[in-house]
């Protein structure tokens, strides 16, 4: 079984940033947040596995919400 | 607007007007498709049945559409499938579009060997009236229009009834009341029953419109079409050209503004074209909830279709599941009412329906966060799989337009035997029985030859005459059916001449599978054992102690 790598493990992080917000750049919010989410999607495709998924989406919303 | 010639159903005046009846076996309150599909089930085992019908006509308009592969084969055999397929639309292929671009297709039958497609397209009215033919063939059934059930009450011993009419009020007695007294249930509401779930905050415009086009009888679905921007759209085929235009409204839209001609002829210009000639035939603007009964069993009382559940059109997981509500009910009502079991059995219509209902509740509940997404971010997400869909295959699969109504598997009903070895295949124990062509005297179909009983299916010749003798013969009869091998003269043999019942089963020599009277596998094994067999149909029948 697969668990989530929270581990450093992208090669070169700060090109990686770099690209990630240059990838907003010019968009509107509504632009950002629909090229974030079709991001997710593929990113999730790519990595398959229901639990490392799961894992990644309660990792997300630690220290978040529920809303006020 | 309407073309379609309603029939009047003649009322009768009721004897118990002028003399109290005697208490009856069992009475269905309601001759909706799913009242008709238990009332005729339950007359074609001979049991005496009363429907009682506070209309005297069908459905009003065209309403559930979408009939199912798996409810045709339940009307097959109730010996009014034929009729319902034949007039029907057969379809099988969905589109989904995002704006004008094709984003997924699905095939909902993509193999052939099954007597029926994977749907079939009828308006309602037509649907409940083959039905009405049907009751009115069986003799141990007699339906009741317009007497109106204003008051229930149950007790251990019996189910007490008022009932309305023209003439007066009346009184009946039953020992069991089947409910399928539609979604606002008065029955429901006089016992002040539970209905939890939720209304979701959508409108939608169905529109039935009378149009000589030939597109393809599919179903068409779109979200944001530039006929109808920002909103969904879907499009079905139904006979004698009518088709089905359902939009989506927002839940800012006026239901009654929304329902006058002179809103929708723009919207159906927009979408076909300004020189289409069309003339609107049924109109009704909804908002849909997905809602169940905690159970459906309530002592005497037995809850079926929207009755007991409600769930957004979109998947025709209504009238569907409700007649297999019935078909999963009957055979043990009437095993119970011939005191071969006890009523503990229809404990296990609730368990089974009620987990059937979960998996209708959730697939509807699903479909529906993505037509209407209830936030923001939702949205988004909605919009980047459509986006994706255009060019990535895996998106394809999230889009959610709708997941159509397939049998439920009753995979943790307690009437399962366990298996005890490895199969291949779709048929575990729980499934519904998969068809196959065959060649045998009792049909075509392998679903002709399980029937309404107990079944066992036996491959090759591994049962022997006295077993085979002692299985019909049981309190609870089991006839053996026999794929392929020599001929004993006193089973139903069938032939597998392409091959496909061995397939669908992974069925060898001595492979044997027990069905239920509603064509669900209840057991399989690799070899013939009597002892087995027995107890297997102990269990199926709740009949537990002769289980262990």
């Amino acid at each position: 079984m697969t668990t989530l790598v929270t581990d450093p493990n992208i090669g070169a992080p700060d090109d990686f940033y770099e690209e990630l917000i240059l990838l907003h750049r010019d968009l509107t919010d509504a632009q950002s947040a629909l090229v974030n989410a079709k991001l997710i999607l593929l990113l999730a495709n790519h990595v398959g596995d229901a639990g490392v998924l799961r894992a990644a989406m309660a990792a997300a919303r630690e220290d978040v919400g529920p809303s006020p | 607007m309407s073309t379609h010639n309603y029939p009047k159903y003649e009322y009768r005046r009721a004897p118990e007007l002028d003399a109290p009846g005697r208490q009856r076996g069992v009475i269905v309150v309601g001759a909706g498709p799913v009242g008709l599909t238990a009332a005729i089930d339950l007359a074609q085992r001979g049991i005496p049945v009363l429907v009682l019908d506070d209309d005297d006509t069908v459905s009003m308009g065209s309403r559930a559409i979408c009939y199912s592969k798996r409810t045709l084969e339940i009307l097959d055999r109730l010996g009014c499938g034929e009729p319902i397929a034949a007039k029907g639309v057969g379809w099988k292929v969905g589109k989904v579009y995002h704006g004008n671009e094709l984003a997924y297709q699905f095939d909902l039958l993509p193999e052939t060997g099954h007597r029926r497609p994977a749907f079939v397209n009828l308006q309602q009215y037509h649907f409940e009236e083959a039905l009405v033919r049907r009751a009115n063939a069986l003799p141990a059934l007699e339906l009741r229009w317009r007497h109106r059930v204003t008051n229930v009450t149950y007790s251990q011993d019996r189910v007490t009834l008022a009932v309305a009419t023209e003439d007066g009020d009346y009184a009946l007695t039953c020992d069991w009341l089947v409910v399928c007294d539609g979604a606002r249930s008065p029955i429901r509401h006089m016992l002040g029953l539970d209905f939890e779930g939720q209304a979701f905050r959508d409108h939608f415009l169905i529109a039935d419109i009378r149009m000589a086009v030939d597109f393809p009888a599919e179903r068409r679905f779109w979200f944001d079409p530039p006929f109808h921007p920002n909103q969904s759209v879907l499009l079905h085929r139904q006979p004698d050209d009518i088709w089905r235009v359902d939009f989506q409204l927002g839940w800012d839209a006026d239901p009654e503004l929304e329902k006058k001609p002179e809103r929708i002829l723009p919207r159906l210009r927009a979408m076909l074209g300004p020189d289409a000639r069309f003339e609107i035939e049924w109109a009704s603007v909804y908002t849909f909830q997905c809602r169940r009964m905690q159970k459906f069993r309530h002592g005497r009382l037995l809850f079926a279709g929207d009755a007991a559940h409600l769930v957004s059109p979109f998947g025709a997981r209504g009238a569907n599941s409700g007649i297999q509500d019935v078909d999963n009910l009957v055979w043990k009502l009437a095993l119970v009412m011939a005191g071969e079991t006890t009523a503990a059995l229809l404990d296990t219509y609730d368990d089974e329906r009620v987990a059937a209902a979960d998996e209708n509740l959730r697939n509807s509940t699903r479909s529906t966060d993505f037509i209407t997404p209830k936030s923001a971010m939702s949205r988004t997400f909605r919009d980047a799989v459509l986006a994706l869909a255009r060019r990535h295959p895996f998106a394809r699969r999230l889009v959610n337009s709708g997941r159509l109504s397939v049998p439920a598997v009753l995979a943790a009903s307690p009437l399962n035997t366990p298996d005890t070895a490895a199969f291949a295949g779709a048929m575990v124990p729980g499934a519904v029985a998969a068809d196959a062509p065959v060649t045998g005297p009792s049909g075509a179909w392998l679903l002709d030859h399980l029937g309404d009983a107990f079944v066992l299916l036996a491959f090759g010749d591994g049962v022997a005459p006295a077993a085979a003798r002692a299985l019909a013969e049981a309190p609870v009869p089991c006839r053996v059916v026999q794929v392929g091998g020599a001929a004993p003269a006193d089973r139903d043999i069938v032939g597998d001449p392409e091959g496909l019942v061995a397939a669908r089963y992974d069925g060898q020599g001595g492979t044997c599978y027990l069905f239920r009277p509603d064509q669900h596998v209840c057991a399989r094994w690799r070899a013939f054992d009597a002892k087995a067999v027995r107890t297997a149909l102990a269990r199926a029948t709740g009949r537990i102690e002769e289980a262990r």
